[in-house]
């Protein structure tokens, strides 16, 4: 796993040599100060895999045991890390099996470079062997992709896709080389790329809106702040934490900006969408100022569109100008990145607290507590619940775990109960919701940060679409933790079916294997849970794992995620039972 | 602002580039809006293309649509019109028969009233080219279909803004 990087500098601004495609690429890599791709090899892309033998003592590949478990893998590594993902994948088939991871990073802002191999250039368009227009496939879920039919392309190609991936609203991009421009010699240069002239990524602020939205800020009886990943990807925790603390604001945080600031800081009141909690969403009703920050108003945050802050001004801190007004109208819309803004503003802002409005969350809280929270962290019934799996979690890992989840039941579960004390704390697939996600993810997020404790917190079916990435972790000895929430149900599309479909279960029970003996196949030490009393040893024993270690957890099987608002209906309407 | 469609023309500046095309229209397939017409030529700057596109929506979301635009990489700047704010027109070609043009009086008057001009004739055939508004060459088409047309073929529309628009600044300033 570990790899000895040479300095990037290496390979950066050297005088020109005459070198094939295939090399020049690995060279942009290293340049680009890229350490670890996931990937899988075939045909078309068989010239850089050469090179990468050649280069293994500077660059780490991993043989993911799937192309989208690259492309995964590639996003835990950027999410965790700030830094871009790479994958890489053959053409056709190996292509097309990165759409999903790519389509995800691109939803979810994640910076990832994808390279593919294309057949060679004389063949394009002929339907040859593993031809696939891959070009054409990612092109609506790539924020830019380019293929590369010319040696010569390379370098300023790879520097502009790492440019175009990191900066602004980051997203993904693909690169397809033609086998011929891979086996091809050039003279090889590498300039990292430093603008592009029709892209601007950062928009300039616009000091009267800052001016216009302190005004509506100070003036505020109540207002609330919504934040989302711009805090984090903007890197502007602090700056964040500064303007929450002297606003006195209460904020809470949509599940892709969670972790920007502790859980526990006072001034977290939690989660809104869906899912979120009872306080945040009803007083997104109440309160007379929305701030939004980083965030993009995804149908699954407002819920019902006509009825969502109608009554409150809207103030839009965002980076991206196309989220202006896409969903919800700004009042006062803040273009920026919210490092500066936020920065910008800070001395704008009076130093205020709103003690009443405060209550009003504090005693919508207490309904929540008593409702949900209560029976979901603190069980008095039989079966063990996925939120007592989670608490037990926090104790042990002292909120300093990166959690990584799936999508479902236990996805919620784990972003309405994890404790982080970290920033980028909460790698999960928020805007597509792709099953299969985590436990690739959580394989680049420990190598990317091999200090940190990440555990992957996966339902039963999500794992098995993935499953095969355990062999990754084997081979990799990435000790990632894995703990699967076991309910034989794929539960949320079955909590749906209970509640709307009159508990007609088309296809969601699921009959499982064993998983414990699946994981011990992989030379994974496994361990199953079935009982409350079992818990708490069997965590800190996987805590305790200096290696990879899978933990089942078998879990209460028909038990339902609340709050929940339901698809369509209007924050204000959220249930709790 | 109010939901109701209007006819606008969209006018996208962008670097020359393989794909774009698809980019662009991905953005309109995605909201299921049907593009009018849409044409691609060199612009007024040496190395930029010009996309005019002629959709019919609402103003709230042909904004939308523009932010989206103006999003993908390549693309330098995009804005929309009505038609009050543009010169506009489209062209388009009729190839007839030969004989009627001789035999036809009334076709020679056509042409003459429409200012429609004759690119081409042989024995077999003549072509005839019109320029102008959607309704004129609506009109011509109808007048000569008594005839009977051989082919017919219309352009997308191609439109000017009576205000400017800050490209070439805005590229001038990227070189800076």
């Amino acid at each position: 796993m570990d790899v000895k990087t040479k300095s990037k500098k290496t390979y950066l601004n050297q005088p020109s040599e005459k070198i094939t495609g295939c090399e020049a690429l690995v060279r942009c890599l290293i340049a680009e100060g890229v350490d670890i791709i996931y990937g899988y090899p075939g045909g078309a892309i068989m010239p850089v895999y050469d090179e990468l033998y050649k280069y293994q003592e500077e660059i780490l590949h991993v043989l993911t045991r799937h192309e989208q478990g690259a492309t995964h893998a590639a996003q835990g590594y950027a999410r965790i890390s700030g830094r871009v993902g790479v994958a890489m994948a053959t053409s056709g088939p190996g292509a097309t099996n990165l759409v999903t991871g790519i389509a995800d990073a691109q939803i979810d802002s994640t910076p990832m470079v994808c390279i593919t191999g294309q057949v060679p250039s004389h063949l394009l368009g002929s339907d040859a062997f593993q031809e696939t227009d891959i070009v054409g496939i990612s092109t609506p879920v790539t924020k830019w992709n380019h293929q590369i039919t010319r040696a010569e392309e390379i370098p300023e190609v790879i520097a502009k896709a790492f440019y175009i991936a990191r900066s602004g609203r980051p997203g993904p991009v693909l690169i397809d080389i033609t086998k011929d421009a891979q086996f091809d010699t050039f003279d090889f240069t590498y300039k990292q790329c430093e603008g592009v002239r029709s892209y601007k990524p950062v928009p300039k602020f616009d000091t009267n809106a800052l001016t216009e939205a302190a005004k509506a800020i100070n003036n505020a009886k109540n207002p609330m702040i919504v934040w989302g990943q711009g805090v984090i990807l903007g890197e502007a925790e602090e700056e964040f934490k500064n303007f929450v603390e002297k606003s006195g604001v209460p904020a809470a945080w949509t599940i892709m900006g969670v972790s920007a600031i502790p859980t526990a800081h006072p001034l977290n009141v939690g989660m809104v969408g869906m899912h979120g909690n009872y306080a945040p969403n009803k007083l997104t009703n109440e309160c007379d100022v929305l701030i939004a920050i980083g965030m993009r108003f995804d149908d699954r945050v407002t819920g019902k569109l006509s009825d969502y802050a109608t009554q409150a001004k809207v103030i839009h801190f965002e980076i991206d100008p196309a989220e202006i007004d896409k969903n919800v109208k700004a009042d006062i819309a803040v273009l920026g990145d919210v490092k500066e803004t936020l920065a910008e503003i800070l001395p704008m802002i009076e130093k205020k607290s709103y003690d009443n409005w405060h209550q009003k969350f504090k005693d919508l809280l207490k309904i929540e507590f008593n409702k949900v929270i209560k029976d979901d962290l603190h069980p008095t019934k039989e079966g063990l619940t996925m939120g007592e799996v989670l608490k037990e979690i926090n104790t042990q890992s002292g909120g300093e775990a990166a959690i990584v989840s799936d999508v479902g039941q236990h996805q919620m579960i784990a972003c309405r109960y994890a404790e982080f004390t970290q920033s980028r704390g909460n790698i999960t697939s928020g805007g597509l919701g792709t099953m299969g996600f985590a436990l690739p993810a959580a394989i680049g997020a420990k190598m990317a940060t091999p200090e940190r404790e990440v555990v992957a917190v996966i339902g039963d079916g999500g794992y098995q679409m993935t499953i095969q990435e355990l062999g990754t972790i084997f081979q990799t000895k990435a000790a990632v933790k894995i703990v699967v929430l076991n309910n034989d149900f794929l539960g949320m599309v079955r909590q749906w079916q209970q509640l709307f479909f009159d508990k007609r279960y088309a296809s969601t029970e699921m009959t499982n294997p064993d998983f414990v003996t699946i994981a011990k196949g992989y030379h994974i030490q496994a361990k199953r849970v079935t009982k409350r009393e079992e818990l708490a040893d069997a965590v800190a024993e996987m805590m305790a794992s200096k290696q990879a270690y899978f933990l089942e957890v078998c879990v209460e099987k028909e038990d339902n995620v609340f709050p929940m608002i339901p698809s369509g209906a209007s924050v204000s309407d959220i249930r709790l039972e | 602002m109010d939901n109701t469609t209007k006819q606008y023309t969209i006018s996208v500046y962008t670097e020359n580039n393989i794909g774009l095309l698809n980019r662009i229209s991905a953005i309109f397939q995605r909201r299921h809006i049907n593009i009018e017409s849409m044409n691609i030529s060199v612009s007024e700057i040496e190395g930029v293309s010009r996309f005019t596109i002629l959709v019919n929506m609402t103003e709230k979301n042909v904004r939308k649509i523009i932010g989206q635009i103006e999003k993908q990489i390549e693309v330098i700047k995009a804005f929309y019109h009505t038609d009050e704010d543009t010169i506009y027109l489209e062209s388009c070609m009729f190839k007839i028969k030969s004989d009627l043009l001789f035999e036809e009086r009334q076709i020679q008057n056509i042409i003459k009233e429409s200012d429609a001009r004759i690119v081409t004739v042989n024995r077999e055939f003549f072509v005839l080219e019109k320029s102008g508004r959607r309704h004129e060459i609506e009109m011509l088409h109808r007048e000569l279909s008594v005839f009977g047309i051989m082919q017919f073929v219309r352009s997308g529309r191609i439109a000017v803004t009576k205000d400017e628009m800050k490209i070439t600044e805005m590229l001038a300033a990227f070189n800076n």
